[in-house]
């Protein structure tokens, strides 16, 4: 299309992450396009920060995010799934002791 | 299109291999069913990332749009106090169309291109923003009846079963009752006023209130996606069904104000315990949908000209950008 379709497309994809409040984690909360890093900050400040819902924001690239598959029940978290022993309840303790 | 993550978008859209079509189905509807969400990087069936895509994008274009009624306001606004208020507001609609562009764009859109669409009118935004805004009032009526009808139509797709478009929704109504809260407060303000201050108001509710009931679609029987949506958790209520919602919601509000609602069948039914009221002209809706409103032209052309206008700004940009990372580069090989 258009020449200026091309030019937009060349501001990359970024991912936002707000830190609510001190304490808090970041948590991502989006993604906007931006030309550099220092846009993409002053962008995410606008569109995700105009009711002080955030102390911090990270904004990363969002082709440099490496994720794991896209299934829910992939086998990658099996080595989790069969370990019970990992848990408090596993482990069967009288009643009457106190404080454990 | 650009570089795609995997936390937010669809890739490859190709179902991983070691799966048969029919499990990945099963898992879908299991999903859906349980009542959990679906995220972009689950396997989804066409048709629900189509009709998302269109629903999102759709969206998105609305608010964008939405800026224009009201935003021809901010240099008349009768004092700085409204000014300022009306200039967050503005800019909130502008937010939430960035929010839904980027809900968009994980189910695999690409942002350019649905820019493209809305100026070349091959996609459609909400019919309430074609009418014009030619009094004070109106921005006060916007933000009462449109942005009420708004909240009734979103405040149920906080719980839509695609995530990254739950979650705006989520933002978006939060900030929605603002909106409404301004509106109403401006309406309060003029009907305190002159008797022409209170005519104004009353006049901008009669040109308002029957294309609100409009912003709810079409009547059920005569809209065609609207039971599939449901089955898919997309929409989780009728368009009759809102549309009544937000009757017996703004009915009171009405008669606070002290203005007339301009439908001589509107009355109370003590056996249903909701309001009844007239039927909207549907074919009008239908005019407005096609592109035959009172501003349809209008908002398209001015979204294309900002659009245009504004390609040196993203080209200046872009090339600081590159010669930046250049620069940067030079420096490291150094």
């Amino acid at each position: 299309m258009s020449e200026t379709r091309t030019t937009r497309g060349d501001w990359p994809l970024y991912e936002v992450f707000v830190r609510g409040k001190r304490g808090l984690n970041h948590v991502h909360v989006g993604s906007l396009h931006a030309a550099d890093d220092r846009m993409a900050l002053t962008h995410a400040r606008d569109l995700y920060t105009r009711r002080n819902e955030g102390v911090s924001i990270w904004v990363v690239r969002s082709e440099h995010i490496t994720a794991s598959t896209r299934d829910e029940r992939d086998p990658f978290f099996d080595p989790s799934a069969d370990k019970v022993y990992r848990h408090p309840t596993f482990y069967d303790i009288p009643d009457d002791v106190p404080h454990i | 299109m650009t570089a795609r993550q995997a936390g937010s978008s669809a890739e490859d859209g190709a179902p991983p291999g070691r799966r048969a079509h029919g499990d990945l189905q099963e898992l879908f509807d299991e999903t859906i069913a349980r009542d959990q969400r679906i995220e972009p990087r689950d396997w989804m069936p066409d048709g629900y990332r189509k009709t998302l895509i269109r629903q999102v994008a759709q969206h998105a274009h609305s608010e964008i749009i939405g800026m224009q009624p009201e935003g021809e306001w901010i240099t008349r606004a009768p004092s700085l106090r409204r000014k300022a208020i009306l200039f967050a507001k503005v800019q909130d609609e502008a937010g939430h169309g960035l929010y839904l562009y980027s809900a968009a764009e994980t189910l695999g859109a690409d942002r350019a291109d649905l820019t493209q669409r809305l100026i070349e009118g091959r996609q459609k935004y909400s019919s309430i923003f074609n009418y014009p805004t030619p009094t004070f009032a109106d921005v006060g009526v916007i933000g009462w009846l449109v942005d009420g009808a708004a909240i009734c139509n979103q405040v149920p797709l906080c719980r839509s079963s695609y995530g990254p478009y739950a979650r705006a929704m989520v933002r978006i109504c939060k900030e929605e009752s603002f909106h409404q809260r301004q509106g109403y407060e401006l309406l309060m303000t003029m009907m305190r006023g002159t008797g022409a201050q209170r005519e104004m108001v009353q006049d901008a509710v009669n040109r308002w209130w029957w294309p609100s009931l409009m912003m709810f679609g079409p009547p059920d029987e005569d809209s065609p996606n609207s039971a599939r949506s449901m089955a898919w958790k997309i929409k989780r209520h009728s368009n009759d069904e809102l549309r009544q919602r937000f009757v017996d919601m703004t009915v009171p509000q009405a008669e606070k104000l002290g203005v007339t609602l301009p439908d001589p069948e509107l009355r109370w039914n003590e056996e249903r315990g909701r309001y009844d009221f007239g039927t909207p002209d549907w074919a009008e809706l239908k005019r407005v949908i096609s592109g035959d409103g009172p501003c349809n032209a209008e908002r398209v052309a001015r979204r294309r000209a900002a659009h245009e206008e504004g390609a040196w700004v993203r080209e200046a940009a872009a090339a600081h950008a590159a010669k930046r990372a250049a620069r940067q580069r030079k420096g490291v090989a150094a």
